[in-house]
């Protein structure tokens, strides 16, 4: 147990049984994460803005009948916050189930196989099948860009990309497009990635990516082009006269 | 005649999957000795019984439901068997047999059989058509397992190990439900 400041700017509240203290403005997923307790989430991430849609840091809060997303609730004085129930097993487990179902993330040939956030979740909270229909939308694949690549297939939207695109970089090449499962994301103006104008090459939204929607070229099978440019210069780099 | 009790009945179906999961289960190496001795293997593709008999207790499946006689076999295997597992991605979420879902029927046997069917030699009628005799119709999409009859277990996995497969199979004999997600995940 945290010893409990007297400044006014402080808190106490309650975690899983733990009596916290946290500053005034701390939402409850910093409190949890402060003190070793795990919220699995999948779009939020520690200095990007707050986009609270993958709704897996749903948690209760004793008095409220509703979920709350820990990513996006403050905590307030004496709030008694549970992050993890049968009750909430079951939501988290629906919603990897839903992410699965929606489009098309065939683990077992997929470059993040093994290194995807949604592969390991599905793991860590026991889903071992989709008990909703795969819905098995044809979707596309960006190839146009030299060095990365998306793959709409593997995308859950959590715009990490995007954020991470706009508020890090500065260069805001991506964004979404339409609505519900319509949605996608785009480059610029809805143009091939290749085609951009804005994208800086810098890569932060293939390396952010949860999963293998965005990926460097070069990792599918027969891709790896050799860098041979310097070939010709082998002499001179060897600092041979002749 | 024998007066020992009669063994478990075990049956591995293959239905549209690569085999794998059956490699897999030819990993279990030196315990399949111990199988042996534990269960009665009376129908997979290792044995020779064409008919799958009455009274199973255990019946692994492999592959996705893709056509009518899987969907005949699943439904056959299904009331005939105890328990059902569906062993692997391709009997549990479609896996690769699944990623023909995103075109239509139509499109796949063009491309399959007529515009990747050799050229025609010269003077001969172009050859390509489509099979029709002897060959079971495909369905529209191919589904995982549970989508066509209730499954008791699941088992992600492309494919899964040998170690998950031992787990399996010792759980389920040993008369409780198996714990596999520490061993085996979609893609494993």
């Amino acid at each position: 147990m945290k010893a409990v400041s007297a400044t006014a700017a402080s808190l106490t509240l309650n975690i899983d049984g733990q009596d916290l203290s946290c500053r005034a403005g701390e939402t409850i997923l910093e409190v949890a994460r402060e003190n070793g307790i795990a919220i699995p989430t999948l779009c939020w991430l520690e200095g990007l803005s707050l986009w609270g849609g993958c709704r897996l840091c749903l948690v209760e809060i004793a008095g409220s009948p509703k979920l709350h997303a820990a990513c996006a609730t403050v905590c307030t004085e004496g709030l008694h916050v549970t992050t993890n129930s049968p009750r909430l097993t079951h939501y988290r487990r629906m919603i990897v189930e839903m992410l699965l179902s929606e489009r098309n993330h065939v683990c077992s040939v997929c470059v993040s196989n093994g290194h995807c956030e949604l592969q390991s979740l599905a793991q860590k909270l026991g889903v071992d099948h989709v008990s909703l229909p795969y819905r098995f939308p044809k979707l596309t694949v960006d190839n146009s860009h030299d060095l990365f690549r998306m793959d709409h297939n593997r995308c859950i939207l959590c715009t990490r990309c995007v954020r991470v695109c706009a508020e890090v970089e500065g260069a805001h090449t991506k964004d979404v497009k339409g609505r519900g499962i319509l949605a996608a994301i785009i480059q610029d103006l809805d143009q091939p990635w290749g085609d951009s104008k804005t994208c800086t090459n810098c890569g932060k939204c293939v390396n952010i990516c949860p999963t293998g929607a965005l990926t460097h070229r070069g990792t599918a099978v027969g891709e790896m082009v050799k860098k041979q440019e310097f070939l010709p210069y082998l002499t001179l780099m060897r600092g041979c006269g002749k | 005649m024998s007066t020992t009790p009669a063994k478990p009945k075990l049956a591995t179906v293959w239905l549209d999957g690569c085999s794998g999961c059956h490699m897999s289960l030819l990993d279990l190496d030196e315990r399949l000795l111990i199988l042996a001795e534990k269960v009665e293997v009376v129908y997979s593709p290792a044995v020779d019984p064409k008919e799958f008999p009455e009274g199973v207790d255990i019946t692994l499946i492999e592959g996705a439901v893709s056509s009518e006689e899987d969907r005949h076999k699943a439904q056959l295997i299904r009331a005939r068997s105890r328990l059902v597992v569906s062993l692997g991605d391709c009997a549990v979420t479609a896996n690769v047999p699944g990623m023909r879902n995103y075109f239509e029927k139509d499109e796949l046997f063009q491309r399959a059989y007529v515009e990747n069917a050799d050229a025609p030699a010269a003077g001969e009628a172009r050859r390509a058509r489509l099979p029709v005799l002897g060959v079971p119709a495909l369905c529209p999409r191919a589904t995982p397992v549970h989508e066509v009859i209730p499954v008791d277990l699941f088992v992600p996995g492309c494919p899964p190990s040998a170690e998950a497969i031992w787990l399996v199979l010792t759980e389920l004999l040993a008369g409780r439900m198996p714990q596999v997600a520490e061993l085996t995940r979609f893609g494993a």
